[in-house]
């Protein structure tokens, strides 16, 4: 079993009260840092690691610290982004839920990394309950001396303070989160500038996702070297996957990034296969916006080699045979079911979402999520999926911020690997809704490993 | 119940220990930057009222040295902030793909029929309303609904599990 860098101490019993998380080696990544590193120290030991960050995007953390600017006089703010709403992730809940200090021990070292004397956690509205757990756990670091005045002697102060969103996806996007942390809609910006030079209230600003701050805990521990490590090529140290969908046993999992993606899904570690003895038809891998895949371009890439847990590995072959590994949102589909009408749900969540600041977003969402829907419930025509790829391309790249191309590549790409199954929904229109299309050929072609030994 | 017209006549008073909260809040931002406040006020405006009126947009406005509708914009863009009057309890289910894989539309049918009225209308009683929500994050644990104002997490969601926790909130609510 791999090593957790995040998760080692997850089932303690009480791992969310500072007593206990202390007992078990936490904070000492504070104490090193603080006591031992100058801040430049600090973000070069993230560079040295590797980190890319885990929200999605997969740019490189210690790479997006070294951009803020730094002018006399001028606060600097470390914001990190809990917006957590991509369809399939959910590991940022859990990380808060359970281990609520990791991600405040994160913030401080990257807080004083960055000089920000206050610092924000910008937690999605509906997730209350972690709200109320993080709230509590920064009054139990501030009462021990890691907040507050002067923390551990060193004269560093911060501020460490939880604000809820209001319920937009759009706001997992960092200028949307930074115009929803000002108390306004959330409407991305324009980029330039970019957040390191102007960021809320016009100050230079980071924002991480909650894993990437996390796993600076880590990184300071054994140091970046170390860290990198672990893992494979440009995809260093561990991953959080949200496991959800149609397998065995759904959760989030810790996994060294290059675990191959058969081992992920069919082990008894990790997914444990597919539930009810089933057989894989697809696999979203890495939050509902990447690009999906039939079974057999999802376990062996188009070289036949097999794929990993990667972000290279993912991504190999383009979006023509491969995916993206995105934010870790892994969701597989069983042969029963229906991909038309789950390009129509996303499709219909990213029309609801759209912040509807640029027209082919606003329009071209809602339009797609027409066509979907005709074409699932039998009404849809066999040029329809020739109109979607259309519309689909027009959004892209087209729109201030990603929200768009997140909306276009699900369609395009579930049209790209089944559009048979779409030309069925017109063929057999009386049997859209009723009947399943089916496995067809996109069917797992391996054998199924043997179960890993317990 | 009152229509919504009616509803939004309703002067709201906003209480000392709820004035108390915002203050608390106001002090995390620096000076001047208190509109940082408005989407955690506007939550513990609707914790209190249930809804957010225009009435209690338009104090929040005045508390925080606003104009109405830099309140209004914000509260009609995000989706949390009901706008109209609803049930005492909000069943919000998550409608998005992942949880639809494992049955999601289903446990809405049943709620559907279980309340007996469809999606945003609220029951006789007053105790009830429900809406399809988009994804609440927690797709491992899927079929998922919430209920507010404290968002409490209801997991791997069957139809008898629907029903107790329907009877269960008719018993307390009474």
């Amino acid at each position: 079993m791999a090593r957790k860098l995040l998760l080692e101490h997850i089932n303690v019993p009480g791992i969310d009260t500072y007593e206990v998380y202390r007992s078990k080696g936490g904070y000492a990544a504070v104490e090193k840092a603080l006591k031992t590193l100058s801040p430049d120290e600090v973000v070069e030991e993230v560079k040295k690691s590797g980190l890319r960050g885990r929200g999605g995007a997969g740019f490189p953390t210690g790479m997006k610290w070294g951009f803020l600017a730094k002018p006399e006089g001028v606060a600097r703010y470390l914001v990190c982004n809990a917006d957590e709403s991509e369809p399939g992730t959910f590991k940022d809940r859990y990380l808060m839920t359970y281990l609520p200090h990791l991600l405040i021990e994160g913030m401080i070292i990257g807080s004083y990394a960055l000089g920000a004397k206050v610092s924000y956690i910008y937690v999605r509205g509906e997730m209350m309950p972690q709200i109320r757990i993080l709230e509590k756990a920064i009054a139990e670091a501030k009462s021990a001396g890691f907040l507050g005045k002067n923390i551990l002697g060193t004269g560093y102060d911060l501020e460490l303070y939880v604000q809820p969103g209001g319920g937009a996806y759009i706001c997992g996007e960092e200028t949307a989160l930074l115009e929803s942390l000002e108390g306004k809609r959330g409407n991305p910006r324009i980029k330039p500038p970019f957040p390191a030079i102007a960021g809320v209230w016009g100050c230079p600003t980071v924002v991480n996702n909650v894993e990437s701050i996390a796993a600076v805990v880590p990184i300071i521990n054994e140091g970046g070297e170390e860290y990198a490590k672990v893992g494979v090529g440009r995809s260093t140290g561990t991953k959080l996957i949200s496991a959800g969908g149609n397998i065995v046993k759904p959760g989030v999992y810790e996994i060294d990034l290059g675990l191959p993606v058969e081992e992920f899904l069919y082990s008894d570690e990790y997914c444990g296969g597919i539930a009810n003895g089933k057989r894989l038809k697809a696999v979203v891998a890495g939050g509902s916006s990447v690009p999906i895949l039939p079974a057999n371009l999802f376990l062996k890439t188009i070289n036949n080699e097999p794929r990993l847990m990667s972000y290279e590995s993912l991504s190999e072959g383009g979006f023509v045979s491969g995916t993206m590994l995105g934010s870790g949102g892994f969701i597989a589909f069983d042969e029963d079911q229906c991909i038309v009408r789950n390009t129509w749900n996303f499709t219909r969540f990213y029309h609801h979402e759209s912040c509807g600041q640029c027209s082919p977003c606003r329009e071209g969402t809602g339009w797609m999520e027409k066509v979907l829907h005709r074409l699932e419930h039998g009404h849809g025509s066999l040029s329809d999926m020739d109109l979607l790829v259309d519309v689909s391309k027009k959004i892209e790249g087209n729109t201030i911020c990603p929200l768009g191309d997140a909306a276009a590549w699900p369609v395009a790409s579930a049209i790209r690997h089944f559009r048979d199954e779409f030309e069925w929904h017109v063929t057999h229109a009386s049997e859209a809704v009723s009947r399943n299309y089916g496995l067809a050929h996109y069917a797992d072609p391996l054998p199924k490993p043997e179960p890993a030994a317990q | 119940m009152l229509r919504v017209e009616e509803a939004e006549q309703v002067p709201v008073e906003f209480s000392a220990a709820l004035t108390d909260q915002f203050a608390d809040i106001v002090r995390r931002y620096p000076e001047g930057k208190q509109k940082s406040a408005l989407l955690p006020i506007l939550h513990l405006v609707q914790a209190e009222f249930g809804w957010v009126s225009a009435p209690a947009m338009d104090k929040v406005a005045a508390y925080l040295k606003l104009e109405p509708i830099e309140v209004y914009e914000v509260a009609s863009f995000y989706s949390m902030y009901f706008l109209r009057p609803q049930g005492k309890y909000v069943l919000e289910i998550c409608r998005t793909g992942p949880c639809c894989l494992v049955g999601a539309e289903k446990i809405m049918d049943h709620l559907e029929q279980k309340l007996g009225v469809k999606e945003g209308e609220v029951t006789a009683d007053g105790l009830f309303s429900w809406r399809g929500v988009e994804c609440l994050a927690a797709c491992g644990y899927a079929p998922v609904l919430q209920i507010g104002p404290e968002y409490t997490f209801y997991e791997n969601l069957t139809n008898a599990s629907v029903d107790k926790l329907i009877d269960d909130l008719k018993a307390k609510g009474k």
